[in-house]
């Protein structure tokens, strides 16, 4: 289950934040993270912001699935 | 004094009807014109010839939102309907059901958006009726608005009509009427520059005509969404319809509430959008005559009618390579978790 | 919409889709894998990934779409609640068409009932301080993910003194019904693990379905491109002979979860014995409110004790979801139990196995 979306933080209050994806902004609990920050990208479930994204991680995934898998199968080979 | 709410007496059909209805409904309506004669019934000369014959009930809530009101919303809404079957639209009727209790104030912003959505349609309000139930019998105010239109020689569209190698065309983007007013409901609130869509499609298939596009079917895709009116579609004209998914326009806002909310965007009611289908050689000349228009702007060509293999249906290839079938709304439209 | 649109790139998935069938060609059977979770049987259909997937490659779904799971007797306490004076029903969109054992809440709404679609539990609680002359009961349904978010909501009735607000809790968690479907005969060759109920719990609690059951799981993000990547990844594990726990959404997902969140969970929650649609009983599969938290707990404040419905001992959900059944082998299937009155959880959810079978039947998909 559960219906997530990764939003960004415009605003930071003691127990919730607002987030924004694309012009559309929602407030969400942030009770279960430890550090909340502007601009932090968190993801957003039935109002409470349950884990963080990491860009550099994004990242990292995007690189992952261009590799091609030809080379990692020579990889293979090799090892 | 002016009364700043609808009471009961003003559906009493005394003295208070009779006020409300010469000194803030017809002059708001009929602004600057003429209003029909306050007789039992109006009449209309029509040219001769076939005219089409259409009624539709609204209730919105709420009833005031951004890009329009439950006024304009009802008067493009019956617009729509005689457009959508080729007709001009001619003459219609208002019928209110007003619940004790309505704020007078917003009552004559809707009643000021029927003037101005029938005066720039060009359509005339010729009859009207109004009720009030008691508080708690109804949701602020209902209406019910009948529409005659003229029928054009020649042009009979149907979802029907509808046959292998035609194109399904779109005026632009999808779910904008829908996220609008999802996004005030209670429970579900959220910030964001959605407007409703709503808009009178009449001049959109006006042009159509003038420049001589073939027309095999157009539907507006209210509630239900696109989804819902391609499957209908499908079904009557007994046709695979293939829909692009990356062809599909949704403003990113819509698309971004539908994410937050589990939503899918097709399924998502429109008020000002159609769904014209056409043969493949008018296609292109509908898209360039869609375009020009101020309503046709960000028109797309979202799909083809196949030949079924044996099943109506339709299905509708992800930017991803895959594919899905596409069903109606099945009922009411829901914010998901899962 | 950052973050997503780039994992819904068609050049890319399309590339991960010939990747795919490399990685297939090694395998040398056909191979079955569940995806646990329903968002990831939402996902698979709303992106068409189906037709995509190599013909040795089959996936079927599992148990994770918690309103499916639900089981009557539960639904039969929220009607009972709905139908009690001066009590509103707020819930998810998605439980109001699940049937309890003889009507369900969309029904009850029609019927006069105040019976609210919030889409946050914090709303309920706003509800509750906007009607204070009223009992506002939410319906918490849902598993690691979404409990924290109903934990969050009691927390802030605490603080903000809110008297009016309780929780039906029926939560449940995921490594146990998975576990119980790995015991014993199971035809599944590797998981597909959820993506948000892992950014709870991180990857701890599938190591034992790998290391003692040597069945591979990955964890995967619900973006197209994610759930292809993830397949590719529990391909390799499976024509490589190994069974671990790999991490495909490690921009989300940390290997030891949200620490935070499982301190709350832990707090408000203890674990139970639930029943699961479908499943039967499980032991400690669910989430019961603590003692310490009564005063928010509907069954408490209402004296309710759940009804023991039994199920049609003829629904083969259990065996369709460890994939040693298919629906058309179930006596009930298109017969007493249609989407309209489903009677096991693989046809109460929109996209379940049975439920896909009814309105399409497997093969003839989107022949597109």
């Amino acid at each position: 289950m559960c219906v997530a979306a990764p939003m960004k933080v415009v605003e930071v209050g003691e127990y919730s934040c607002v987030a924004e994806i694309d012009g559309v902004r929602k407030s969400a609990s942030i009770i279960a993270l430890e550090e909340v920050k502007v601009g932090d990208y968190i993801m957003v479930h039935a109002g409470l912001a349950i884990s963080k994204l990491d860009p550099a991680s994004a990242e990292e995934t995007l690189r992952l699935m261009r590799e091609i898998v030809a080379t990692e199968k020579r990889n293979d080979e090799i090892h | 004094m002016r009364d700043d709410m609808i009471l009961l007496g003003h559906g009493s059909g005394g003295q208070m009807t009779h006020d409300l209805v010469n000194k803030v409904i017809l002059p708001l309506i009929h602004e600057g014109r003429e209003a029909p004669e306050q007789e039992d019934s109006t009449p209309l000369t029509l040219p001769t010839g076939e005219i089409r014959f259409t009624t539709d009930s609204y209730v919105v809530d709420p009833i005031i939102f951004p890009g329009g009101d439950i006024g304009d919303l009802a008067v493009n809404g019956t617009i729509n309907d005689l457009a959508m079957g080729g007709a001009v639209p001619f003459a219609l009727s208002l019928g209110f059901i007003l619940e004790e209790g309505l704020l007078m104030d917003d009552f004559t912003k809707v009643l000021r958006s029927i003037g101005r959505a029938a005066r720039e349609a060009g359509i005339q309000v010729a009859c009207g009726d109004t009720k009030v139930v008691p508080r708690g019998r109804g949701d602020k105010i209902f209406i019910n608005t009948s529409g005659v239109g003229l029928a054009r020689n020649g042009l009979r569209p149907g979802s029907a009509a509808v046959r292998p190698g035609d194109r399904l065309i779109i005026n632009g983007t999808v779910g904008d009427h829908g996220v609008t007013i999802m996004s005030m409901r209670e429970g579900l609130k959220f910030e964001s520059p959605v407007k409703s869509d709503t808009a009178a499609l009449h001049t959109l298939v006006d042009a159509l005509v003038k420049a001589g596009v073939e027309i095999r079917a157009m539907r507006d895709p209210t509630r239900g969404g696109l989804a819902t009116v391609a499957v209908e579609i499908a079904e009557a004209s007994g046709v695979h319809i293939r829909l692009d998914e990356t062809a599909i326009p949704v403003n990113k806002h819509v698309a971004a509430a539908c994410e937050i909310l589990g939503l899918d965007p097709l399924m998502v009611a429109n008020e000002g959008k159609m769904v014209l289908v056409t043969p493949e050689r008018d296609a292109k000349k509908a898209l360039d005559v869609m375009r020009s228009h101020p309503l046709g702007r960000d028109a797309a060509m979202i799909g083809e009618a196949l030949e079924t293999d044996g099943r109506a249906k339709v299905t509708l290839t992800s930017y991803a390579g895959g594919a899905r079938m596409v069903n109606k709304l099945p009922g009411e439209l829901l914010p998901r978790i899962c | 919409m950052k973050y997503i649109d780039e994992f819904r790139d068609g050049a890319l998935a399309r590339k991960l889709v010939a990747d795919l069938e490399i990685e297939a060609e090694r395998l040398s059977r056909r191979v079955t894998l569940m995806e646990v979770c329903g968002t990831h049987t939402m996902a698979i259909y709303r992106h068409g990934l189906k037709p995509l997937f190599p013909e040795k490659v089959r996936l079927v779904s599992g148990p994770g779409c918690p309103v499916c799971v639900t089981p009557a007797g539960y639904v039969d306490m929220a009607i009972t609640l709905a139908r009690t004076p001066g009590v509103i029903i707020t819930t998810f969109g998605d439980m109001l068409k699940v049937p309890g054992s003889q009507t369900s809440l969309v029904k009850e709404r029609g019927a006069g009932r105040d019976v609210r679609v919030v889409y946050s539990p914090m709303d309920a609680v706003e509800t509750a301080k906007s009607s204070p002359d009223k009992e506002v009961v939410f319906l918490g349904v849902g598993f690691e993910t979404t409990a924290p978010s109903v934990a969050a909501a009691i927390l802030t009735a605490k603080r903000e003194g809110v008297k009016n607000f309780t929780v039906l809790a029926s939560h449940k968690v995921m490594p146990e019904p998975m576990e119980a479907l790995t015991k014993g005969e199971l035809k599944i060759d590797g998981y597909i693990c959820p993506a948000h109920v892992s950014a709870i719990i991180g990857e701890r609690g599938y190591r034992r379905l790998a290391e003692v059951y040597g069945v591979p799981c990955v964890i995967t993000g619900f973006e197209p491109l994610d759930m292809l990547r993830g397949v590719i990844m529990l391909v390799r594990q499976i024509a490589e002979g190994r069974a671990v726990v790999e991490n495909e959404y490690f921009r989300v997902v940390k290997p030891e979860g949200n620490v935070k969140a499982q301190a709350i969970l832990a707090d408000v929650f203890e674990k139970s014995n639930a029943v699961w649609r479908g499943l039967g009983p499980i032991p400690d599969s669910g989430l019961a409110i603590s003692p310490r938290y009564e005063s928010y707990d509907a069954m408490k404040k209402f004296k309710l004790s759940e009804p023991d419905v039994r199920e049609n001992p003829a629904c083969l959900c259990g065996e369709i979801l460890k994939g040693l059944k298919e629906p058309l082998d179930c006596g009930l299937f298109a017969t007493a139990c249609t989407p309209e009155n489903p009677v096991g959880a693989c046809m109460v959810s929109s996209e379940g196995t049975c439920a896909a079978e009814f309105r399409y039947g497997e093969r003839s998909r989107a022949n597109a």
